[in-house]
């Protein structure tokens, strides 16, 4: 982290943030294919701070997706296997409990909202009763009527009207928005410190979008609940985080404030991500992208992975992966060139 | 045909009549709409079918001692061979005629009923526990319970079932216990085989993903998440493997390896009429008749389900 930190660039002050709920360091998980290792979480930390939302961005394969399944000890077995690295919580480390402790963190500490809301609930039972199940797995001997009462006040915490008739419906009876909200209250009934919302708004159009965003904050706001939100879409991140992380080839390669991302970026891939963004005031002929296809992850390069892509790249990033450096804030980029100004500020 | 074109016709323009006008009368024509589609349903319920099960196989095997009073194991040797009630020669206190130990077929045909009955509930109810216990584990765990399971199944498969069945019963004689066990064996492998591959579609449902995210163990899972997603298939797979079980039940005590004599069961029946056949056909006629009409109908109930229990042939009908 800062250990080479204020040695390259800018001197920058680090803000003091409070202790972290949730802390991962060196997080490697790799996949074991018919090809080779896959190493789809290389070497991952970062720190979320109570009440706080970060974003992590990437693109299709840059391991956002594994490294939420990792966090959560729920990737798939037996194919891949966490390697290494540290996922603290509460200060104890989630990498070192038994299956059977693992269990009971889920749900109560640390929860997940998964991709597709219409494939999240069980088709076969009523929302109530797969409600009801969701509660009854920590909580056993919970009689009927708190169930029940328990349920009505998770849906109506969501902003679902007439929870009442809802429980009655089945899944397919409700809309996908409405079924996402359900999963989210789900997620939330046991009031976890950490919620990770994987790439939670895709299967949703754009105006449920932004009402989940929405209810996520909102209820952030009410229980003080961290988010990990993963996204491919900057404009999610632009709406509903704090911080983001930006993802590529298995490593972050940087993060920091949303703010300070989006308007002082220090690594080339995500000047790049950010310069690709669709924009409503300028209407280029084409939308600028980036040239190239990122590393197979069973076969990386030594020195930095975006290096074969990148347009400010020298002889030191093909030869060893980058220190990372710190600024203001916080803000951490794995990149040899960092510190340099290597595009006009904005 | 007809009637089904004039209904959809007349139904249209009265529910888009209902959607655009009356709204707030919306939930009492929804609920009308769904009541019709479900007598609909109902109309097109394999109705001879299940009229063949409960008046040929259910009732017989239930009530068989209050329907008739003749002795199923016991004849009167002067009676023997006596044709049915409508041919000549024929008395109607044998309706069917009778055996050449002076037995009334239907007597025996009603408790035949109730041995095939027994044969086939017990053998499918062991067989659809087993298989879908390995089918489940097997399918959600994967590795070596898999391969396991996997070449269980196989085996199986492979196991010539009326061979076993002799082996076994010329070694520990004939009787229904041993039928039953030699039928489970030979059973469960296509439960197994079936549940194995649902499940492996199941498991990667997202539902299932979310349950574990939500701190569910795999028993849970299985239980809630995994199982009522197959029991369709189990339901429909049950039905058409009675059918099965029933023939070979059949073929087993026709060769004398099943259900030991002189009980009553259909294969038994048949076997006893053979050397007849060209004097009294009745005596292997009506068992014969028995068993083909019974699993015919539990083949064609079981296709109706199966067709009912899919949503998207449901909508299709």
């Amino acid at each position: 982290m800062s250990e080479a930190a204020a040695a390259k660039g800018p001197a920058k002050v680090r803000i003091n943030r409070p202790e972290p709920v949730l802390k991962v360091s060196d997080l490697k998980t790799y996949l074991y294919t018919r090809w080779g290792v896959t190493k789809a979480v290389d070497g991952v930390s970062f720190e979320v701070c109570p009440g706080e939302t970060l974003g992590i961005v990437g693109e299709s394969g840059s391991g956002k997706s594994m490294l939420a399944l990792s966090l959560v000890r729920l990737t798939p077995e037996p194919a891949s296997r966490i390697e290494s690295g540290q996922v603290i919580l509460n200060g104890r480390d989630l990498l070192a409990l038994s299956d059977k402790k693992m269990r009971e963190v889920r749900g109560t500490e640390i929860s997940m909202i998964l991709q597709d809301p219409q494939q999240s609930l069980n088709p076969v039972f009523r929302i109530g009763n797969q409600l009801a199940e969701a509660i009854r797995v920590h909580d056993t001997d919970a009689t009927r009527a708190e169930v029940y009462g328990r349920s009505i006040s998770a849906l109506e915490s969501v902003h679902v009207p007439a929870p009442e008739r809802r429980l009655r419906n089945y899944p397919h009876e409700i809309s996908g928005g409405m079924k996402q909200r359900v999963v989210g209250a789900m997620a939330l009934a046991f009031q976890p410190q950490v919620l990770i919302a994987d790439e939670p708004t895709t299967a949703l159009d754009v105006t449920i979008q932004a009402q989940y965003l929405r209810l996520l904050e909102e209820l952030q706001e009410r229980t003080g609940v961290s988010i990990v939100l993963i996204t491919h879409d900057f404009g999610v991140v632009a709406e509903a985080c704090d911080r983001v992380a930006v993802m590529y080839a298995g490593r972050i390669v940087e993060q920091g404030p949303v703010e300070e991302i989006f308007d002082n970026p220090r690594h080339p891939y995500t000047k790049a991500l950010l310069d690709s963004r669709p924009r409503v005031d300028v209407v280029p002929e084409r939308l600028p992208s980036i040239e190239g296809q990122p590393p197979a992850l069973n076969d990386l390069p030594a020195g930095c992975r975006f290096e074969p892509r990148c347009r400010y790249a020298e002889d030191r990033c093909r030869a060893a992966y980058p220190d990372v450096v710190g600024f203001y804030d916080n803000h951490l980029a794995a990149c040899w060139k960092a510190g340099e100004d290597l595009w006009p500020a904005r | 045909m007809t009637t089904r074109e004039i209904r959809t016709g007349a139904g249209k323009p009265e529910a888009g009549l209902a959607t655009s006008a009356a709204l707030p009368r919306q939930p009492a024509d929804a609920q009308q709409v769904r009541g019709w589609r479900r007598l609909k349903r109902l109309e097109r319920m394999p109705w001879i079918s299940i009229s063949i099960i409960v008046f040929v196989l259910l009732l017989p095997a239930i009530f068989a001692d209050l329907i008739t009073t003749h002795d199923p194991l016991r004849g009167t040797l002067a009676d023997r061979l006596t044709p049915p009630a409508w041919i000549e020669g024929g008395t109607w206190s044998y309706p069917l005629g009778t055996d050449k130990q002076g037995r009334d077929m239907l007597t025996r045909l009603i408790y035949g009923a109730r041995i095939s009955l027994a044969v086939s509930t017990i053998t499918i109810f062991i067989g659809l526990v087993i298989g879908s216990i390995l089918g489940l584990l097997a399918g959600y765990f994967g590795g070596w319970t898999d391969r396991v399971v996997s070449w269980l199944i196989d085996t199986f498969f492979s196991l010539p079932g009326v061979l076993l069945a002799l082996v076994i019963v010329a070694a520990i004689g004939p009787s229904f216990v041993t039928i039953v066990v030699i039928l489970s064996v030979t059973i469960w492998a296509p439960f197994a085989r079936q549940v194995r591959g649902e499940t492996l579609s199941v498991r990667e449902a997202e539902f299932v993903a979310r349950a574990q995210v939500a701190g569910a163990g795999p028993g849970r899972i299985l239980a809630k998440h995994v199982l009522p997603n197959v029991a369709n298939t189990l339901i429909v797979m049950a039905t058409l493997q009675v059918g099965v079980v029933i023939i070979n039940e059949s073929s087993l005590s026709f060769i004398g390896a099943g259900i030991p004599r002189p009980n009553p069961s259909w294969g038994v029946m048949v076997a006893d009429g053979r050397d007849q056949i060209l004097i009294a056909w009745w005596i292997s006629f009506f068992p014969g008749l028995a068993i083909l009409l019974v699993v015919l109908a539990f083949n064609l109930t079981g296709d109706w389900l199966r067709d009912f229990l899919d949503p998207k042939l449901r909508q299709r009908q």
